[in-house]
């Protein structure tokens, strides 16, 4: 699983870094970045899958490869 | 003294003994007729040849972050989707006047740039995105001079938006073109893999574009006969905080010593420099030997960003300049990233409680901690501005720190309380 997080989003609600503290790291403010470039280790997909959905301002979005976005349609 | 003097209007404009027939060129602005006078908008018989000239000119990016172009554009060209080609003129850099005065002045030789650009990307639509109002109505006339001779037959489109700092960062100029407000976004994307219309797209700063035409008629090896190895050719330095302040074309390579004596300054009377604009801090008197280029500036730990150097004249204080900078960026970020609006104004708090002799050794402890851990967690390159700030200031001047704990600093004393609101060595052009 690959995600990207928009920062310019975020609004420090914190839920992800909750769900998935291996890799969201909130600063002094509440305010989220990404540990790593966001590919996701299976063992952590759960955690940042509910992160992904509590997030009230949708700044997390989970990334497909062309091929992956080609053979869903 | 940066912070009390009026913003200076331009002043002088030259170049550096030996660098002829680049970017600087004397008089007024150049038309059509005087541009192609110069061999300039010649015919490209091979694009792939041009690329690879491009490539061995080692033209590096003038914009700030000094990326090879040639890489940037097989990049974009091999992208997927037809590319779009931007200028990016946006200069919200407050102590830069570079890009604005290129397109002011020589409005033709950056349309060539953008013209060898798009043809070396394959792009079928061209964009000149500004928001200084004299650099819009000169490329303005250099298009509608272009209509009809035959040299460019490209439809360019002139996007005029209000200057902010944060405006000229590409991905703000990339949501502009596409509608939205000029503020960064996140990446990803990048506008190399889906800018404009979610195509790929080149975004150059204009001093970059400027330098195509100088490959194209001086050829690599011609190219390369000013500058270093690795930063080769000339670039336009924004030189203020001093009697000279003024816009100067430099060979990449000089030392700051060279340039100050050339223009008749005291390199004896200069205690150090406000580094590439806002983006690399304060930099000690170890600049004036160093050679002006990329990889020795970063060697300094500081960068030579846009090119702009302020100078830290005897009797300026650089923990005052970095907290007007400071300052600066808690007023002037786009407002989006929280670890930035709370970031910078955190750090610009403890800084002007510094220069006023307020603060503790606690509070610098904290400065020196956001300095570190609040890197890179922006949407855009401001708040890695704003702890590149902190950062320099704590590593280049100690004992100006020291001073200001203790309460002791000449330079500041009586200037306590006072407002930070002016940008340090700002220069400004003439209103159009």
């Amino acid at each position: 699983m690959k995600i990207k997080l928009d920062r310019t989003k975020c609004d420090g609600f914190g839920f992800c870094a909750k769900y998935a503290p291996e890799t969201f790291d909130l600063d002094e403010w509440g305010y989220v970045s990404l540990i790593g470039a966001g590919n996701v280790a299976p063992e952590h997909e759960d955690g940042v899958r509910r992160a992904l959905l509590d997030c009230p301002v949708h700044a997390i979005t989970e990334l497909h490869t062309h091929a992956e976005e080609t053979a869903a349609r | 003294m940066s912070l009390a003097t009026e913003v200076p209007v331009l002043p002088a404009v030259a170049a550096y003994p030996g660098v002829e027939g680049r970017l600087f060129r004397a008089g007024g602005r150049e038309d059509l007729a005087a541009y192609r006078a110069t061999g300039g908008y010649a015919v490209v018989e091979d694009v792939e040849r041009l690329l690879d000239q491009v490539d061995e000119a080692g033209v590096r990016g003038r914009g700030g972050a000094a990326f090879p172009i040639a890489r940037k554009i097989r990049t974009v060209r091999d992208g997927r989707g037809v590319p779009v080609a931007v200028a990016n003129g946006e200069e919200g850099e407050p102590a830069s006047v570079k890009d604005r005065w290129l397109l002011r002045t020589r409005p033709h030789l950056v349309l060539d740039g953008l013209r060898l650009a798009s043809l070396m990307v394959g792009a079928d639509e061209v964009h000149v995105y500004v928001s200084d109002p004299g650099s819009a109505e000169s490329v303005r006339a250099a298009v509608q001079e272009l209509g009809g001779a035959g040299v460019w037959d490209a439809q360019v489109e002139v996007t005029v938006v209000e200057p902010t700092y944060v405006a000229g960062e590409e991905t703000a100029a990339v949501q502009a073109l596409n509608g939205g407000p000029a503020l960064p976004t996140d990446k990803p994307p990048r506008p190399f893999e889906e800018g404009v219309k979610g195509r790929p797209t080149l975004v150059n700063n204009v001093e970059t574009l400027a330098n195509l035409p100088l490959v194209q008629r001086l050829g690599a090896t011609g190219y390369r006969e000013l500058g270093t190895v690795a930063s080769t050719g000339t670039f336009l330095l924004t030189l203020s905080g001093c009697a000279a302040t003024g816009l100067y074309e430099v060979p990449f390579g000089v030392t700051l010593t060279e340039v100050l004596s050339w223009l008749g300054e005291d390199p004896a009377q200069v205690d150090g420099v406000l580094m590439g604009g806002y983006f690399a801090g304060v930099l000690g008197r170890q600049v004036l030997d160093a050679s002006l280029e990329y990889d020795a500036i970063k060697a300094l730990h500081s960068g030579l960003g846009c090119g702009a150097v302020g100078v830290l004249s005897s009797g300026t204080c650089a923990v005052e300049v970095s907290a007007a900078v400071m300052a600066y960026f808690a007023r002037e970020n786009a407002g989006q990233c929280g670890s930035c609006f709370n970031g910078t104004a955190a750090m610009s708090a403890v800084l002007e409680a510094l220069r006023d002799h307020r603060a503790e050794a606690a509070d610098v402890e904290r400065l020196t901690d956001w300095s570190v851990r609040l890197r890179g967690r922006g949407a855009c390159g401001t708040l890695d501005g704003a702890t590149n700030v902190a950062a320099a200031v704590l590593r280049e001047f100690p004992d100006a720190v020291t001073t200001h704990l203790d309460g002791t600093c000449a330079t500041c004393a009586g200037n306590e309380g006072q407002p930070l609101s002016r940008a340090p060595f700002a220069v400004a052009l003439p209103a159009a």
